[in-house]
């Protein structure tokens, strides 16, 4: 049987979660199929993710160069497609991460591999595969197949498949490869978030406010509740898009991780992207008037009403309890 | 600069139910309102600024049925010079990488320096259709794209990474850009603009012209269902006055404040 590939996915020095995740994963289709578990590590120096790696997969391809000390997807792309010419594996797990996304389209695309992004399910039947993955904000799964094809490249979403123990002891095998660096298409540097004022993720109050509140001055209203209950305000996407609120008062994947006490989700509708950053809050609170909005299946006591009405009444009990 | 931009009018339903229809593949339309896609609403106002910065046009392509019209009718009024529709209805099923594969033909045979798509479509949320086309067009691309400077011939492209970190990388043209929300302030289009635009004719093309050969399915849907709830909010009854009584009652004792 084929293997199982997966890419590491590693920054500024150190291996991202999402790896021990496809690893996990990884194991458990190769298990299923009794095929391995290989992962691809693309590195300047591999020695300092290979004895945490090992343990993970049943064998490692190991690429060092240069032009690996910062991700490139063209040069990825390059390693990988050379790759999955000599090893011919069944499945390439790639995170559907910043670095997949930009990879995984093209990487597919330009071998003819058959792509399923952003699954969170994953089954191989007499061959064919089979994955789930969300449509529509969240509010819909779609299960679907890929068309029969040798190779398949799936994106696997961040935070689903958990990291499982293993003791394994991967065999390293060390590839050397040709790849050129693109003159078109430059790595230059990271660019670090600013910080500002407030650091919402020292706070034990955080109160999440979302597209739900509609306008910039509305705004107002939850600032002045988060006051009066010793929190700060936090938000979704939307409100820093709109730029009602600073970058760095964002909640989510594409901004900070919170674990404040109690989390208060103000029309906040609960895209997966934004429960990534505050799922990990001892106690979730959400006010929200769709009662079909996915924030109520992640909060522990929900609200549906008009948040006009029941924050300012809310305000009202909370202090009135304070005294 | 010769400016191409992909928009897709998706149905609007972050604030809607979605219910599944009696096929089990598709969702109910009716009673949800269409529009232009978030991200590509932010890719459309960044060929327009390009537009503004560097002098050229910007032609809006939509692969879509006839009501795409009114998408790319907004993109006219908002600065595009010229609108293609591409005729789904002659496609049939259509998945990431068969709509990248027709939308790469209809570009090819334009001139183009830059390709700017959204980084995700809300409806089957792919993230896919961009970088796939930037392949088939053998030009560079980065997706998550929060900003941009430079230009004409080589542009600073910062790409959102986890955390809030970006990536700062600097592409030649021609190259495509997979917008992220965010990158600028779409504008409004003005009421004259719109009527305007209303009365322009929208040039399609289909099957004739792009052709339908190798236009494989990768992925297929195969059934629809609602995400199993592995944990249910305790919903608080009442008016505001109560509920909110009850979550202050609930906030003391647990003692979150």
């Amino acid at each position: 049987m084929a293997d199982i590939l997966a890419l590491v996915e590693h920054r500024q020095g150190l291996i991202r979660d999402i790896t021990f995740e496809l690893f996990s994963l990884g194991r458990d289709l190769a298990h299923k199929l009794n095929c391995k578990l290989i992962g691809v590590v693309l590195a300047d120096d591999a020695n300092k993710f290979t004895p945490d790696l090992a343990k993970a997969a049943h064998g490692l391809i190991v690429v060092e160069s240069q032009i690996f000390s910062n991700f490139n997807s063209e040069c990825y792309q390059q390693a990988l497609s050379q790759i999955i010419d000599q090893k011919k594996p069944l499945i390439v797990l790639i995170g559907h991460t910043a670095f997949g996304m930009d990879l995984a389209p093209s990487l597919a695309t330009s071998i003819g591999l058959p792509l399923a992004t952003d699954c969170i399910d994953l089954s191989v039947e007499d061959g064919r595969i089979w994955a789930v993955r969300q449509m529509y904000e969240g509010k819909i799964n779609a299960k679907l197949w890929l068309r029969e094809s040798p190779t398949s490249v799936i994106t696997i979403r961040s935070g689903v498949f958990g990291d499982k123990e293993s003791h394994l002891e991967a065999e390293i095998e060390n590839l050397n490869l040709e790849i050129n660096q693109p003159d078109y298409r430059r790595f230059f540097e990271y660019v670090e978030p600013v910080t500002g004022d407030v650091d919402i993720t020292k706070s034990d109050i955080v109160v999440g406010v979302g597209r739900g509140i509609k306008e910039k001055e509305n705004l107002a209203l939850v600032e002045d509740f988060a006051k009066a209950i010793g929190g700060v305000v936090g938000c979704t996407r939307p409100i820093v898009d709109a730029e009602w609120l600073p970058k760095d008062r964002q909640i989510g994947s594409s901004g900070k991780t919170i674990k404040p006490k109690l989390y208060i989700a103000i029309g906040v509708s609960g895209a997966f992207q934004h429960v990534a950053g505050m799922k990990g809050a001892e106690t979730i609170i959400a006010i929200n008037k769709d009662p079909n909005a996915p924030i109520f299946n992640e909060a522990d006591y929900g609200i549906v009403d008009d948040l006009f009405k029941v924050l300012p009444a809310l305000k009202t009990k909370l202090l009135e309890m304070k005294k | 600069m010769e400016i191409i931009v992909c928009i897709k009018r998706v149905p609007q339903t972050s604030d809607a139910e979605v219910r599944i229809d009696s096929s089990g593949k598709s969702i109910v339309m009716e009673r949800l309102t269409c529009d232009i896609n978030e991200a590509d609403a932010y890719a459309l106002e960044q060929a327009v600024l390009f537009k503004e910065k560097f002098g050229g046009t910007v032609t809006a392509i939509s692969l879509g049925t006839e009501d795409a019209n009114e998408s790319l009718r907004i993109a006219l009024a908002k600065g595009a010079d010229n609108a293609i529709r591409i005729r789904a209805e002659e496609f049939g099923y259509l998945d990431g990488s068969k709509t990248a594969r027709i939308l790469a033909r209809a570009i090819s045979k334009t001139k183009f320096d830059i390709v700017i798509t959204g980084c995700m479509a809300t409806d089957d949320a792919y993230s896919q259709v961009g970088p796939s086309i930037a392949e088939l067009l053998g030009i560079p691309h980065a997706t998550l794209v929060t900003r941009v400077e430079g230009g004409p011939d080589k542009l600073s492209v910062f790409r959102e990474l986890e955390g809030g970190l970006l990536e700062h990388l600097e592409i030649k043209l021609p190259m495509l850009l997979a917008v992220q929300t965010g990158i600028n302030i779409p504008r409004y289009a003005s009421l004259i603009a719109i009527r305007r635009a209303a009365a322009r004719q929208i040039d399609t093309i289909g099957k004739t012209e792009i052709g339908d050969a190798d236009l494989t399915v990768d992925a297929e849907v195969e059934s629809l269902f609602i995400p199993p709830v592995t944990k249910r909010a305790e919903i608080l009854q009442g008016d505001p006055a109560e509920t909110s009584e009850k979550l202050a009652n609930i906030i003391k004792e647990k003692g979150l404040i």
